[in-house]
């Protein structure tokens, strides 16, 4: 049988997301950010909101995520995503507005605003991606790399006794009042993806509940910040990461689990 | 109608902020300044025409909550003095990158660091020089009375979206703190969401309807597209020299003598005018409005006309270099100011006026201006 018969409309099971843009993405193979990015593209299709929906872009790897996600996106300076979905959001109180930021840019120059936009329980969704690496410039030491890793920045491994712990920052913004909706979530695996979905679609939910804020921590791999291959970098991920950063949910409906 | 009122300069511009028909304003308390964000707050501007106010947690958050605002094309603004507006200096610059109106206000405080609580005008150059990172400039107004931080912020809202950039007001806190009659504009009204998308459609991010989407940002990873950027900056200055420079010349006709100050200053040099003028003394006094665009044309003009031009500033000498570089050295520029938060005189700006620019005016310009270059 000639392949063009088989490609027929009936036939289709799977074709691209409609929000994502035709431009190759600028991440390495086999990193989560890729996914992470589809998921909040199809639940945004999904529920008919692209009209009214406004993403921040942050610095880091996805600085450039407005390439590739196709709505009206606005670039934040490092670690201000917060502060500027915040600006967003209370002079557009109808509108969908989410931020997706990385550890660096969340956790560690933008603790202060992520804190406060937390606090005040803004009415946003903010998706933050976890890999305990800054990617873009090239695998240096995050607020969320694990003791013992080695980046370009901790060559011997990160010492706790004078870099600190890793930061748990989901947990600690869990027990802020205005949050309502804490989960973290992976994306390495197809039940992972699923369920991931299913999180960043109750946090735009949320959003349209005007429930304040809801915040998905997604565990994902770098695997050539982590020097591994894409395989080797989700084994090490199971093994490593979601130990010290267990997956599921942490608040839900305003309430700690 | 338009009202009459005795109003402190923060409060007659917070005032003027809700009449303006401004959509939102970001703040950080700090003195001299913060009668601005508790006239607002206290005004409840959100019941008077809908107007946002929210207390940020640092002027790094508010600047970027106004960055947000403004990305999606509302009328947006933020204040703060000098500590303040240093740390607002990345969101600046991304606001200018980015090609962003807002209104960015700096009631000005005595520095380099903590500094002094007291009036100061000593962030001039990190006003109009750029002062976060990058190519750029501010439109910058300077007020010299509460009629003028009333007047302003409109006046700075509609440059500011005519050119698509940061505009900022250069108050101090003289003029921040200090009680005058002023005439309040009547009340305009806010923007509809309809209209604004209708009218700022092309480039706010309002959420993508049957349109490609857009994109505030200030990145440009490729060079040739950078240096466009650049360009393309470099042209509204340009246009806005041609356009939108404002001064006024208090006496300069027949005038001998010149002064130049702003603000406060010119306030002041204003009243060491008149006492001149008594003594027989020809001067004049020019005050730019705006800071940048400077009055460059017009002081190269008024140097052919006067022996010496004197810049009083509440500073160690910064407007000066200004005055300088217009007047191309044709008559000797020297520079007056008091520092740390003291406020000059009348009669301290005359003197100076006399010591150097009158008795020692003509001596250097003739025998020894070269060595006072160097």
């Amino acid at each position: 049988m000639d392949i063009l018969e088989i490609i027929k409309p009936e036939n289709q099971v799977f074709c691209k997301t409609k929000l994502m843009t035709d431009a190759t993405l600028s991440y390495c193979p086999g990193c989560g950010h890729g996914t992470a990015h589809n998921l909040t593209m199809e639940v945004i299709d999904e529920m008919g909101i692209v009209e009214d929906t406004i993403g921040v872009a942050p610095v880091g790897c996805s600085v450039l995520s407005y390439d590739f996600m196709d709505i009206d996106m606005t670039q934040a300076a490092h670690g201000r995503a917060p502060a500027v979905a915040t600006g967003i959001a209370r002079t557009w109180p109808e509108k969908y507005v989410f931020t997706y930021q990385g550890d660096g840019d969340l956790a560690a120059i933008g603790t202060a605003e992520t804190i406060h936009a937390c606090n005040r329980g803004e009415n946003i969704v903010i998706i933050f991606i976890n890999n305990g690496i800054y990617g873009m410039t090239g695998g240096q030491m995050a607020p969320t790399t694990l003791e013992g890793m080695r980046t370009s920045t901790s060559p011997y491994g990160r010492e706790i006794e004078n870099m600190g712990s890793p930061l748990k920052i989901t947990e600690l913004i869990a027990n802020l009042p205005g949050v309502y909706y804490v989960t973290r979530q992976s994306v390495h695996t197809h039940k992972h993806v699923r369920k991931a979905k299913k999180a960043i679609r109750t946090a735009f939910e949320n959003t349209r509940l005007k429930k304040g804020l809801s915040f998905v921590e997604i565990v994902s791999n770098c695997n050539s910040g982590w020097k591994m291959t894409p395989n080797e970098s989700n084994i090490w991920m199971e093994e490593h990461m979601f130990p010290y950063f267990p997956l599921g949910d942490i608040k839900v409906d305003g309430k700690l689990k | 109608m338009a009202e009459l009122k005795l109003m402190k300069g923060n409060e007659a511009l917070a005032e003027a902020a809700i009449r303006a028909g401004v959509d939102a304003y970001f703040g950080y308390p700090i003195t001299p300044q913060s009668e601005v964000i508790e006239y607002l707050m206290a005004e409840r501007p959100e019941k008077r025409t809908g107007m946002v106010v929210l207390q940020a947690e640092s002027e790094v958050a508010a600047i970027n909550m106004v960055y947000g605002a403004a990305s999606t094309g509302k009328k947006v603004m933020t204040s703060s003095s000098s500590p303040g507006i240093s740390l607002k200096q990345e969101g600046i610059s991304y606001m200018a990158g980015a090609e962003l109106p807002a209104v960015i206000v700096n009631v000005v405080r005595g520095g380099p660091g903590l500094g002094t609580i007291q009036p100061s005008q000593a962030d001039y150059f990190q006003s109009v020089k750029g002062g976060g990172h990058g190519d750029y400039k501010l439109y910058v107004l300077a007020p010299a009375s509460v009629q003028e931080m009333s007047d302003f912020v409109a006046d700075a809202f509609d440059i500011a979206f005519k050119y698509r950039t940061p505009v900022l007001i250069l108050s101090d806190g003289l003029i921040g703190q200090m009680m005058e009659k002023v005439v309040l504009r009547d009340q305009v009204e806010r923007i509809t969401d309809e209209d604004l998308i209708k009218t700022h459609g092309s480039w706010a991010t309002t959420g993508k309807t049957n349109r490609n989407r857009n994109i505030v940002t200030s990145l440009d990873l490729q060079s040739e597209k950078m240096e466009a950027r650049v360009h393309r900056l470099q042209k509204k200055y340009k246009q806005m020299e041609l356009e939108d420079l404002r001064y006024e010349k208090i006496d300069c006709d027949d005038a001998e003598y010149l002064i130049v100050a702003y603000g406060s200053s010119a306030r002041i040099s204003q009243k060491a005018v008149e006492i001149a003028r008594k003594k027989g003394i020809k001067v004049g006094l020019l005050r730019p409005l705006t800071l940048f665009p400077f009055p460059k044309k017009q002081l190269f003009e008024l140097a052919d006309q006067v022996k010496g031009i004197l810049s009083v500033e509440l500073n160690s000498g910064q407007m000066v270099e200004d005055v300088q570089l217009s007047v191309e050295h044709k008559v000797p520029v020297e520079h007056f100011g008091r520092t740390g938060g003291i406020i000059h005189t009348p009669e301290e700006v005359l003197d100076a006026l006399e010591q150097k620019i009158i008795t020692h005016g003509h001596f250097r310009n003739h025998k020894t201006r070269e060595s006072s270059i160097l």
